[in-house]
Parts: structure tokens; sequence; C-alpha cells
């Protein structure tokens, strides 16, 4: 029982807002030491899974080539071309992203958008910019359309990613069933994935909807 | 073969590049600060592999040590929104086509390198092309926008200052999560959800696998971790093996309860926390408080699904 006692450092630290590295150090350290590691032991761990887990901050070698783009006026094109199009709303624009990245996110296609990728420079100004057209935006409201970009963006490679057979969840689920005596094709697995993605995309949906009603119904109310 | 090596040089020198910026950077005060953090993070990069785990872990305090005593700033600098206005009516929509080179060659790439077998090692043909993508775009946004050659660092720096210590958390939780397999926190939360099921009870037994599910992923950061535990302590004993359930629907489906739980957790950072700090948000949870509200509805979706379609 006394190895959660890691969990419960992550919790409080989050709770206080300490600086999460801190409180990703320390919940380690409380949980290494409570399974009975020696301090050595712990700090030689936690440095062998960060060496093997630099390829999730690889990302970052975009960033050059999208502050290159952002200094020579991508988001500001991005807002001129939604506020440009007639119709265009936050909801109808974030409910098509959605679509476009659980449908390529279900192709396998699943690092070809993302946060720094697609967000940042395009979804996240697009959004805004359709948001102005439909009122002026208090500063929290507009600190909620970009969070809604980005959790569209998540939403969308979620419950796309898992209809497509080679991905890894799904052949870790192959390889556990396996040990179990379970044997499954990815393929049975992955059509599972379809109704979820389905009602992802209309829970989902239904909120992106309901926050242009919010939007656009404040407007009248002016 | 191309592989992550390939990758991990790039993304090295891009960090190097990154931490001389900054420490040239006058306009921050605490360059030295933001030239250590990502001088190392680039050494990490460059000889992760030959420092040896022990060394790893000390580079990892070291950064720790830096970020949590706040010695991480930001410069000032980038352009004005005057000029990026003129420049946008200059470039036009053309700029959108460069942004598209990335994810048209990450596209290109994992379609393109199956027919060319030996060239890029299957397994990284993802993370392989979106680094030539970023090459490439790089090289065609110098050759037609023709900035300063130093510019795309100079600006992908400020970027990343933006971002600061949060660009590390993924990498930090994911090592937290090896830590905690190390020391059985995955067995000890298992027996403690399969104690709560009431017996005899087939939807208590799936609520206690999905929700289990979403919150072991909360606790880890992903779904990943937590599937083997709980499909070991509640989905292959009890919702398989006594109540008959078909494997395929409740692996399948009681995986994505869990990514419920990714949207509902700073742990997840790299979906979660960083995009809060890529967006410049106020409130660093913000992305996480917006998607509780798609998270608990599917939950519980993802809870019927089993109950209808497995038995």
């Amino acid at each position: 029982m006394w190895v959660l006692s890691g969990i419960a450092v992550m919790v409080l630290g989050f709770v206080l807002r300490f600086n999460p590295l801190l409180v990703v150090v320390a919940a380690a350290a409380v949980t290494g030491v409570a399974a009975g590691l020696d301090l050595q032991a712990i700090v030689s761990a936690f440095g062998k899974a960060f060496n093997n887990t630099r390829y999730v901050s690889v990302v970052w070698i975009v960033l050059p080539v999208i502050g290159l783009l952002e200094a020579h006026g991508l988001q500001e094109r991005a807002r001129g071309l939604i506020a440009g199009l007639k119709g265009a709303t936050t909801g109808r624009l974030l409910t098509g992203y959605l679509l476009i990245r659980q449908v390529s996110s279900a192709l396998g296609l699943t690092s070809v958008a993302g946060h720094a990728q697609t967000v940042r420079p395009l979804v996240a100004p697009m959004a805004e910019a359709a948001a102005e057209g439909q009122k002026d935006l208090t500063e929290d409201e507009r600190e909620h359309v970009k969070a809604m970009s980005a959790a569209t963006d998540n939403i969308g490679l979620f419950f796309g990613e898992d209809i497509f057979i080679a991905i890894g969840s799904i052949l870790l689920m192959v390889g556990f069933l396996e040990q179990q005596g379970i044997i499954l094709s990815p393929f049975q697995l992955s059509v599972w994935a379809i109704p979820t993605a389905i009602a992802a995309f209309v829970i989902h949906g239904f909120r992106l909807w309901r926050l242009d009603r919010q939007l656009g119904q404040k407007e009248a109310g002016q | 073969m191309i592989g992550l090596p390939f990758v991990y040089t790039l993304a090295g020198l891009t960090f190097l590049a990154f931490a001389v910026l900054s420490l040239r950077d006058a306009s921050n005060r605490k360059r030295w600060g933001n030239g250590a953090f990502w001088g190392l993070l680039a050494l990490s990069m460059l000889a992760g592999d030959r420092l040896g785990d022990f060394g790893n872990g000390l580079l990892v305090l070291a950064l720790v040590a830096i970020a949590g005593t706040g010695q991480l700033g930001r410069g000032a600098g980038g352009t004005t929104a005057v000029v990026r206005a003129e420049r946008a009516a200059r470039y036009g929509n053309k700029l959108f086509l460069l942004a598209l080179v990335i994810p048209a060659t990450a596209l290109a790439g994992t379609f393109g390198f199956e027919h060319l077998p030996g060239l890029v090692n299957p397994k990284q043909v993802t993370l392989v092309s979106l680094a030539l993508g970023a090459l490439l775009a790089l090289v065609t946004g110098l050759a037609w926008l023709r900035p300063h050659p130093a510019a795309p660092l100079q600006e992908g720096r400020r970027l990343m200052d933006s971002v600061g210590w949060a660009a590390i958390l993924p990498q930090m939780l994911a090592s937290l999560g090896a830590v905690f397999a190390l020391a059985g926190v995955g067995d000890v939360v298992g027996q403690l959800m399969s104690g709560v099921i009431p017996a005899g009870s087939k939807i208590g037994a799936i609520i206690a696998f999905t929700v289990g599910m979403a919150l072991f992923t909360m606790v880890m950061g992903n779904a990943f971790a937590a599937f083997p535990v709980m499909a070991a302590a509640i989905a292959v004993p009890l919702l398989i093996h006594q109540y008959g359930g078909d494997p395929a629907v409740v692996c399948a489906i009681g995986m994505l309860a869990g990514f419920c739980g990714t949207l509902m957790t700073p742990m997840a950072a790299n979906f979660n926390i960083v995009p809060a700090a890529l967006l410049e948000l106020k409130d660093r949870n913000a992305v996480v408080w917006t998607q509780v509200g798609t998270a608990l509805p599917l939950l519980a979706v993802n809870t019927l699904f089993i109950w209808w379609f497995a038995f």
C-alpha cells in the first residue's frame, strides 16, 4: 500500500500548484523509497526511462518552421481567411476539424496534425477569428475558444486512431490477450473502436454546436 | 537505414541552437538558466545513450533544479503586429502551402517509405517523416521568404521559451510511470479496484472496469499503463471468463474508456499541459477542464457499449 504514496504526492503537488517537474521528481523518490529502492537505483531508473522516451520531445523540431511562418503573418492570414468566409462559425470550423482529425487518425496519420504543427499556427487563430465574427469576445471566452481548439484536436486523435490496426494500443492489446491465451487479430479489435468514434463525434459535435449558440446568443442580447 | 538516431541528432542540434541563442539574448534576465536548460536537453538528445542510466538521471535532476528554482525566463523579441500584417498581405495564402509541407511530408513518408524497404526503419517511419517534413519546410521557407538565415532558429527559440519547462513534462511523466511500474504501483491499484466490485454483479464489474481504466489512466497519464493491470484484475477473470464477454469488445472499448481518462488529467502532459503553454493560456489546466464535458458522457457511453455489445 505504501507504494501508492507517490500518487498522493502527485495529487497534492498539482493541487498546491508546485512546479510540476519538482512534483514528479518528489513522487518518484517517495514511490521508490516506499518500494525499498535505494536513491541511486531510483535516479538510474528515472534516467533510463527519460533516455528511452526522448522521442516524445522530438516534436519541438517543428518550432523553427512554425516560428518562421508566424513571423511572416501565418496567424494573421488564417484569421483573415476565416473572417472573409460567410457563415464560418467557431463550432462549424472545429466540427470540420474534428472530422478531418478523426478520419486521418483512423487511416494511421496520427502525426500529420497536432498542437505544435496545426493547432497553434492554424486551428486556434481560425477558431478565434470565427468567434470574433460572432461577438466581441471577453478574455475568458477567448481562452475558452483556444482551449476548445486544443481539446478538439485531442478528441479527434484519441477516438480516431484506434480504428487503425497498426496503432500502439491495438498491438498492446493483441500482445496482452495472447499472454492470456486469447488469440485475436488487430482487425477484430479495431472495428470495435468505431462505435466509440461515432459517439465521440456526436458528443463533442453537440458541445461545439452549443458553443456556437452561446457565442451567437450573446450577440443577439447585446 | 534512417531511424531514431537521425531524428535525435536533428532534435539535439535544434536544442543546441536554442541554447546558444538563449545565451546571446541580452533581453532575457535569466538567459543563463535558459541556455543551460536547452543545452542539457541538447546533450540528452545527442549523447543520451552514452551517459549511462545514472548519468541520465543526474541530467534530469539538473534540468529539474533549473526549472524548479525558477531559472527559466523569456526573452523579448519577435516581430511586431504591424510587420506581420504587412507580410501576411504580401505573401498571401501561399503561407498555408508552406505550413502544409510538414503534414504533407509526414503523409507521403508514412505511405511512401513502405515501398522503399531498407531506407527508413519501419517502426520509426512517422517520426522520421515528421523530421524530414520540418527540414523540407525549413529549406523551402528559407528559399522563398529569404529571411536572415538565423531567423527560423531565433523564432523557434522564442516559441520554445513560451513553452518553457512544460516541454519536458511529458518525458518526465513517462519516466515516473517507469518508476511506478518498478515499484509495483499498478498491481496494488488493480487489487484495490477488483476489491470494490459487488459479488455477482455483471454491470458492477463493467463499471469497475471502465471507471477503473479512466481513473488509473488519470493517475498514470496514459491508458497503456492502465490496460494490462485493469484487464488482468477485472476484464479477463470476470468479464471474459466468468460472464462470457467477447474479449475483442471488452478490451477495445475498455482501452477507449481509458482514453476518456487521458482527457481529464494533467498527467497526460503532451496533450493537456503542453497545448495550454503553446497557446499561452492563463490557466495551465484550461484544456483539461474543457475536455471533462466530453470525456464524462463518453465514458458512460463506453460503459453502455460494453454492456450491450460484449454479451
